[in-house]
């Protein structure tokens, strides 16, 4: 991988909120090396030997904790998970305790989901070292973003000017939020889609439009990227059933036939097949979803690797 | 019969007094009907002028409109067929001068799922004698916890979204349904009513309800709800029609949303308009109604309403209960009365005592439930459907319960005297009722 990244000089990543252009095109740069590496047989590297990485999860996931164990030992890391369940603990203080105790074992970078947004700020200001976010609450979730924006960029050649559809539930994907970010700052153009119901106030003060109608909504669209529907919000909370969300909401053949005959399908997994999308759409021609998953894992090493430049004593390779 | 069917001969109303609710004019003229549509209209329709085809009435100066829209009848089909079924009840509506009617949803089961809906269209359209539209829950079995497939109910056809009897207490909820109905630009129907401050209530409360040792509801169960609701409207931007105002409070609270340009509009009964709560006299369950007949004074100001335009619409509020839920003590008794068939001569005493003009109060009973619903009928134009009642406002009668066509009897006006009967009722150009022998000439 390339020797240096002078662009991109922070402790932590705790967002795509504050990064410009210039960094997060310095991360993808990085992470697209990181693409050909795991891709040969012998696919160690040494950047962060001797380094202690603990995976701190508040909620339960399995693709991105395991990118982030993959990425963090392929770079040489000692990696340690840690799964706290989310009820176990109490919120605030027992949070910052859990901080202190692993600051006491010296880590060098602590990778954190919680299910509680700015959990992950909170925690960032009470350790030593640096902090990565997976994923808190309804807020960010940059290396999701990032690993979009570099498979997006890896089959279009491009990002500026592509128009993007984030179609789903809005209001509580911290997916979103983090696109939304880094694709606007990118140079795409940002649509979102949903009923009213999960689209959150104010969202078009982020840049976006707003639709609310999906076959209007997938007009020239470049990328249609699904957002999950929660089970629990499906059942007449926020919207009626799932056969009237997939109807209105799903991305099936007919609705895709909508956008650009070269647009390209994603998801950020785990996928709910007959609720947001059609199981002919999330394994044809179109999507981009397995390849998602493999950019998960150049981008964490991207950003692990990154970060590691500035972790106090850093030994220029 | 059926609404549907091939187009009947061609036929003209002559010799009438045309009220025409859109523009608020009468004049002296006739209508010409054809394959089902007012083909022409006005002074040059008379007997004389007309193509030999056409069956030529005349109608001895009666007055010619178009035909009533309810926005308010409880059917009992499904599920309550022994109180009324859609051809009993469209019967009763077609003898009453109702040529459309929207059938609330709380039936059993109730009309929340696309299947009902189609179930209830197609009921319709094999034993309707007039045009019945399906309102759909706005929640989910109308428990008011979980937002309607208002999408596949609207494509199944749906027109309205509503609870029907029951109240949505969760603002949250409501707030959804208010949201999420706005972007299928679905009209959400409402009956504001607050069940614990209604809880247990029977007749409006007040020094009637403490001499009769009966306990009253309060108006503000109604405007507390009204009030939520239309703050709700202002953040969703839903269309939101308030199903059946009873008070000056939630007229005040109308007239203010209207002003502040929300796409708000509202219905009164034809019963809180033209009764008060003195009518209910010695325990008289029929005038047991939700929400409750007010006093004399929140009936005027009603009748104001109805006449500055607050008031947009004058339901029936048609609700058939047999002897079972009816013939009990007045608190045991459900609440509810019949109506379809006595709309509009109920309606017309609010003209014979000159508190309406014709034209106005067809008004609220034709073209502005029409426009409710974006519907083509209920106007007197050219084009549209030959929806049209002929009526004599004058004619006198006492109202006989066992004339009624309604499977049920409890009518609030049982032995009234009323003036204005309707002589004869197409729906499309065919005749829907007639007064023996009307149509010979």
């Amino acid at each position: 991988m390339s020797a240096a990244t002078p662009v991109f000089s922070h402790r932590h990543l705790l967002g795509i909120e504050g990064l410009s252009a210039l960094e997060l095109t310095a991360l993808l740069d990085l992470a697209n090396e990181a693409v050909d590496l795991s891709r040969q047989v012998e696919k160690k590297r040494s950047t962060l030997r001797g380094r202690t990485q603990i995976n701190l999860f508040f909620e339960a996931s399995t693709r991105t904790q395991s990118s982030f164990e993959i990425a963090g030992k392929r770079l040489g890391a000692d990696v340690m998970n840690m799964a706290v369940a989310a009820s176990s603990i109490k919120k605030g203080e027992t949070l910052i305790d859990t901080a202190a105790t692993l600051n006491a074992m010296h880590p060098d970078i602590i990778v954190v989901r919680h299910n509680q947004a700015g959990a992950v700020h909170l925690l960032a200001r009470k350790v030593g070292c640096s902090v990565v976010n997976a994923g808190d609450g309804a807020h960010e979730h940059p290396t999701q973003a990032l690993l979009d924006a570099l498979t997006i960029r890896r089959n279009k050649g491009r990002i500026e000017g592509l128009v993007v559809v984030i179609c789903g539930d809005i209001l509580h994907s911290r997916v979103a939020r983090s696109n939304i970010l880094a694709l606007s700052a990118l140079g795409a153009q940002v649509r979102v889609c949903g009923p009213s119901t999960l689209l959150p106030a104010g969202i078009e003060r982020m840049g976006v439009t707003v639709f609310r109608d999906m076959t209007l909504a997938l007009r020239d669209a470049d990328i249609v990227m699904m957002l999950r529907l929660q089970r629990e919000r499906m059942n007449g909370g926020f919207v009626p059933s799932t056969r009237e969300y997939f109807r209105f909401f799903g991305l099936d053949e007919a609705k895709l036939k909508l956008a650009k005959p070269d647009a390209l399908v994603m998801h950020p997994g785990p996928m709910n097949r007959g609720v947001e999308i059609d199981t002919l759409v999330a394994d044809g021609a179109q999507s981009l979803i397995q390849e998602q998953v493999e950019m998960g894992v150049a981008v964490r090493m991207a950003v692990l690797e990154a970060l590691a430049r500035h972790l106090p004593n850093s030994s220029p390779q | 019969m059926s609404v549907h069917a091939l187009s009947p001969a061609p036929l003209a109303l002559v010799n009438a007094r045309l009220i025409d609710p859109e523009q608020l004019t009468e004049a002296r003229g006739g209508v010409l009907v054809r394959d089902g549509v007012i083909m022409a209209l006005g002074a040059g329709v008379s007997a004389g002028a007309l193509p030999g085809d056409v069956k030529v009435v005349d109608c001895h100066g009666d007055c010619v409109s178009p035909g009533l829209i309810d926005l308010r009848a409880f059917v009992g089909e499904p599920g309550a067929e022994h109180r009324e079924t859609i051809a009993t009840a469209t019967a009763a509506a077609a003898a009453g001068g109702i040529t459309t009617m929207l059938a609330m949803p709380n039936t059993d089961p109730p009309i929340d799922d696309p299947a009902v809906v189609d179930f209830l269209l197609r009921r319709a359209r094999d034993t309707g004698r007039i045009k019945v539209l399906s309102a759909a829950t706005l929640t989910r079995k109308a428990a008011g916890h979980e937002l309607s497939e208002v999408g596949l109910l609207q494509a199944a056809g749906a027109v309205a979204f509503t609870d029907g009897l029951h109240s949505v207490a969760d603002a949250r909820v409501m707030r959804r349904a208010l949201t999420y109905a706005r972007d299928f630009s679905a009209l959400v129907m409402h009956f504001c009513e607050d069940a614990s401050l209604a809880d247990g209530g029977v007749m409006n409360e007040g020094e009637l309800a403490s001499r009769l040792g009966l306990t009253g509801i309060p108006r503000e169960a109604e405007t507390i709800v009204l009030e939520r609701d239309l703050r709700l409207v202002a953040l969703t931007g839903a269309r939101y029609h308030a199903a059946v105002v009873s008070s000056s409070q939630s007229l005040a609270l109308i007239a203010r949303a209207k002003a502040d340009g929300l796409p708000v509009t509202c219905s009164t009964t034809i019963n809180h308009l033209t009764l008060n709560e003195s009518d209910i006299g010695d325990y008289r369950t029929f005038l047991k109604l939700s929400p409750p007949l007010r006093g004399e004074d929140e009936r005027l100001s009603l009748v104001e309403g109805l006449r500055d335009g607050v008031i947009d619409t004058i339901v029936s509020d048609h609700n058939p209960q047999d002897v079972e839920t009816k013939r009990l003590p007045f608190a045991e008794a459900a609440p509810g009365a019949i109506g379809l068939e006595t709309l509009l001569s109920a309606a017309l005493r609010l003209f014979h005592a000159g508190q309406v003009g014709l034209p106005d109060l067809m008004a609220a009973l034709t073209c502005k439930p029409a426009l409710i619903l974006g519907l083509p009928q209920g106007r007197l134009a050219v084009g549209a459907p030959a929806d049209l009642i002929r009526f004599d406002p004058d004619e006198p009668f006492v109202l006989d319960t066992n004339s009624l066509r309604s499977r049920c009897r409890n009518t609030p006006f049982d032995g009234s005297r009323m003036e204005g009967r309707v002589k004869l009722t197409l729906v499309d150009g065919r005749v829907a009722f007639e007064e023996q022998g009307i149509l010979r000439g």
